[in-house]
C-alpha cells in the first residue's frame, strides 16, 4: 500500500496526542479482552459439563435440603447408573478471601461418575478409606502449598460441628488434576465425604443438599428427569431435575448475568472513548486542512482524501487494539491467580476476531465526521486560509 | 509563434458574499504560448490568484472557456479535474505548502503515488527532480530543517516531478530575500529555456518579472497590457 507512509506521518504529526489517545483505546481494549476471558471462563463450565449426568435439587431453591431417602429412590429407577448426594460445605481455609468450593460427596459414586477428575488409584483408595479425608485440586495444593499427609483446618461457614465448634480438621490424602488442562477452573475444589460430613454436623443429619445421577443412556436424560421428579411429586419434598449444563447455567444466573454486566461496562467504555477519539481526530484534521488542500492542489481526488483520514483512524484502532489484546495476554495469568475457579483465562480466537470488529468499527464511527470534513474541503477557500 | 497551450475565452469569475455580489474577473481573454514564461502582476486584489487557479484547474470560472494542453478544462467534474491536474498542472506557492512531517524526497514522491509508477521508478523520477534543482544532498531533511530558498526548491521539484505541461506559480519569491529570490527566479528560467516549461507566475515584484519572457498587468478584475520582456 504506497499510501501507508503518508498514513503513518500523519500520526505521528503530534507524537504525545497520539500515544495518548492510543493508549486510551489499548486500555479499552486490554479491559475487553479479560473481561472476555472471564465471561468465557464463566460460561465453560456449564458447556462442558457432562450431557450424562443429572442434578437434583429441591423444586423450589437450590437451597432446599433433600432428605437422603430420596438417593435409595433415585438409584431404584430404571436408566439410572448411580447417585451421589452432595453437599454445599461453605466453608474457608484461614482467611474469608481464601475462597474456593468445598463439597462434601459420596465420594466413590461420584469420582466414578466424573471421570475427568484423576488421581492416583494409591490416593483415590485412601481417601475411600480415610473418613475424615480430604482430596483437592492441584491448581489449590500450589496455591496454599499443601502436600499429602497434611492437616487441613477448615472453618465452616454454614455447618458448626456437634458441639459447635466451627473447625473441621480434615486429612490431606490425594491430590487431583484434571483429564483436560482446560476444565481445571471448573473443578478448582476441595472434595470432603459425605458420610463423615453428615455424622459430624451438627444439624441436617440424614439429608443432602442436592443429588447428582449419572444415566446409562444419555439420550434418555429428559425421561428420566421428569421420572424423577415425578416420584418425589406431592410429596413434602418436591424435586427439580436438569442435565447438569441446566443447572450450571441457572447456577450462574443466580450469580447475575455475567455476560450482560460486562457488556455494560464495556459499552459505557467503549462509548466514552467515542467522544475522546473523536475529538481527537477531529482536531489533527482540523489542524491540517491546508496540508489536505494541498493534497487535493497535487491531483488527490476528494474520495482519497477521505480514505486516508479513515484510514489514519484504522491504522490508529488497530495498533490500539493489538496492543490492548497483547496487554491482556500478559495480565491473564496474575487476574486468574487472583480469581479461584477460573484459572483457564486465555484470549481466545473469537475474542480476536471480536476486538478487530470492534476497531474497525470504532474507527469508522470517529473517522468518518473527520473524513468527510477534508473530503469536502474547498481547495481555494482553505489555501487562502478560511 | 508556437501554438498557445493555454487559451482563455470570455472568462469571469463572481463570487457571491450574502447578498452582494463580487466581480472578481471581468470578461477576459487571454492566450499563452508554449514556452512561455509569464509573469503577472498588478495591485493587490486585482485577481491574480483567482486567474491563476483558472488557469490551474483549481477552481472553476462563473461563465467563458478555459482550454489547456488542447482540453476544455470548465465542464470537468471534481474528479476529472483533480485527475487532469495531476498529469497537466505543477503547482509552487508563496510558502512551498510542503507536508512538515515528510522529508523532502516524500513530498516530492506525492503526485507520483497518483501514478503506476513502481516504487523504485518512483524513486528515480524523485532523485531526477531533486537533481535539477540542486537539492540531491537534502532528500532526507524535513521541511522545518531546510532554509526557505532549500524549502521553495523542494517544492519546485514536487510541482516538476510528474513532468507537467504546466508550471503555476503564486508569488514563489514572495517570502524570499533578493538573493534568494533571484536563484530560484534563476532556476525557473532554466526549468523553462532548458527544459521547454511553459511558465505562469504571479508577482508583485517588477525585478523578478524581468526574469519571464512575457508580462502580463492586471487591475480590478482585467487583464491591461501584454508585453513582451527582451
Ligand atoms: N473565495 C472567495 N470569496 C470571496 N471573495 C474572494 C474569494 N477569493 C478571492 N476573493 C476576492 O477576489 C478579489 C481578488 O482576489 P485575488 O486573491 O485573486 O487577488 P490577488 O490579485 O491575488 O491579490 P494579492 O496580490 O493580495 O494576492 C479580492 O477582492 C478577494 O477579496
Ligand atoms: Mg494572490
Amino acid at each position: 500500500m504506497k499510501y501507508f507512509p503518508l498514513i503513518w506521518a500523519a500520526l505521528g504529526r503530534r507524537k504525545p496526542r497520539t500515544i495518548l489517545t492510543g493508549l486510551s483505546i489499548a486500555i479499552a481494549f486490554l479491559l475487553y479482552g479479560m473481561l472476555n476471558a472471564v465471561n468465557i471462563a464463566f460460561n465453560y463450565g456449564a458447556e462442558m459439563s457432562g450431557v450424562d449426568r443429572l442434578v437434583t435439587t429441591g423444586r423450589y431453591s437450590i437451597t432446599q435440603i433433600l432428605p437422603y431417602g430420596h438417593a435409595h429412590q433415585i438409584r431404584s429407577l430404571p436408566g439410572v447408573s448411580s447417585v451421589a448426594a452432595s453437599d454445599w460445605f461453605g466453608g474457608y481455609y484461614q482467611d474469608q478471601r481464601n475462597f474456593f468450593p468445598q463439597f462434601a460427596v459420596e465420594q466413590e459414586e461420584y469420582l466414578g461418575m466424573y471421570p475427568e477428575i484423576v488421581l492416583p488409584e494409591q490416593e483415590k483408595q485412601a481417601f475411600f478409606s480415610t473418613r475424615t479425608g480430604t482430596i483437592v485440586a492441584k491448581t489449590l495444593a500450589d496455591r496454599y502449598h499443601w502436600k499429602v499427609g497434611d492437616k487441613i483446618p477448615m472453618q465452616a461457614g454454614i455447618w458448626p460441628l456437634k458441639g459447635g465448634s466451627n473447625v473441621w480438621t480434615f486429612d490431606l490424602v490425594g491430590i487431583f488434576d484434571t483429564a483436560n488442562p482446560k476444565d481445571r477452573g471448573q473443578y478448582e475444589m476441595m472434595l470432603i465425604r459425605h458420610d463423615f460430613f453428615d455424622e459430624a454436623r451438627q444439624f441436617g443429619t440424614g439429608t443432602a443438599g442436592w443429588y447428582v445421577t449419572k444415566l446409562k443412556n444419555p439420550s434418555a436424560a429428559g425421561t428420566l428427569a421428569k421420572l424423577i421428579d415425578n416420584t418425589f411429586a406431592n410429596s413434602p419434598n418436591e424435586t427439580r431435575t436438569d442435565t447438569e449444563k441446566a443447572f450450571n447455567q441457572s447456577f450462574m444466573k443466580q450469580l447475575g448475568d455475567i455476560g450482560l454486566i460486562i457488556s455494560s461496562i464495556l459499552g459505557a467504555v467503549f462509548f466514552t472513548l467515542l467522544f475522546l477519539t473523536g475529538n481527537t481526530m477531529m482536531q489533527s484534521v482540523r489542524e491540517r486542512i491546508p496540508e489536505l488542500a494541498v493534497l487535493k492542489t497535487l491531483g488527490y481526488t476528494d474520495f482519497l482524501v477521505l480514505a486516508l483520514v479513515l484510514g489514519e483512524a484504522l491504522l490508529l484502532t488497530l495498533i490500539s487494539a493489538v496492543l490492548g489484546l497483547t496487554m491482556a495476554t500478559l495480565v491473564l495469568p496474575w487476574l486468574a491467580s487472583q480469581l479461584p475457579g477460573l484459572s483457564g483465562l486465555t484470549i481466545t480466537l473469537p475474542t480476536i476476531y471480536g476486538a478487530l470488529g470492534i476497531a474497525v468499527l470504532l474507527s469508522f464511527v470517529v473517522g468518518l465526521p473527520p473524513a468527510l470534513r477534508a473530503m469536502r474541503l474547498n481547495i481555494v477557500d482553505a489555501l487562502m486560509g478560511h | 509563434m508556437s501554438e498557445a497551450i493555454v487559451s482563455l475565452r470570455g472568462v469571469t469569475k463572481n463570487y457571491t458574499r450574502g447578498k452582494q455580489k463580487i466581480e472578481v474577473l471581468q470578461p477576459l481573454d487571454l492566450s499563452i504560448s508554449q514556452g512561455d514564461f509569464l509573469a503577472l502582476m498588478g495591485p493587490s486584489g486585482s485577481g491574480k490568484t483567482t486567474l491563476l487557479n483558472l488557469i490551474g484547474g483549481l477552481d472553476q470560472p462563473s461563465s467563458g472557456e478555459v482550454n489547456v494542453g488542447g482540453q476544455r478544462i470548465d465542464q470537468l467534474s471534481s474528479r476529472a479535474l483533480a485527475q487532469w491536474r495531476s498529469h497537466h498542472v505543477g503547482f509552487v506557492f508563496q510558502f512551498y505548502n510542503l507536508l512538515g512531517v515528510l522529508s523532502a524526497e516524500k513530498n516530492v514522491e506525492l503526485p507520483l503515488l497518483l501514478t503506476s509508477l513502481s516504487k523504485a521508478q518512483r524513486a528515480k523520477h524523485v532523485a531526477t527532480a531533486l537533481e535539477i534543482v540542486g537539492l540531491a544532498d537534502r532528500a532526507k531533511h524535513k521541511p522545518s530543517e531546510l532554509s526557505g530558498g532549500q524549502a521553495q526548491r523542494v517544492a519546485i521539484a514536487r510541482a516538476l516531478v510528474a513532468d507537467p505541461t504546466l508550471l503555476v506559480c503564486d508569488e514563489p519569491t514572495g517570502d524570499l530575500d533578493r538573493k534568494t529570490a533571484d536563484e530560484i527566479l534563476g532556476l525557473l528560467q532554466t526549468l523553462n529555456r532548458e527544459h521547454g516549461k511553459t511558465i505562469v507566475m504571479v508577482t508583485h515584484d517588477p525585478k523578478a518579472a524581468e526574469y519571464a519572457t512575457h508580462q502580463l498587468h492586471m487591475d480590478k478584475g482585467s487583464l491591461i497590457e501584454q508585453s513582451a520582456n527582451t
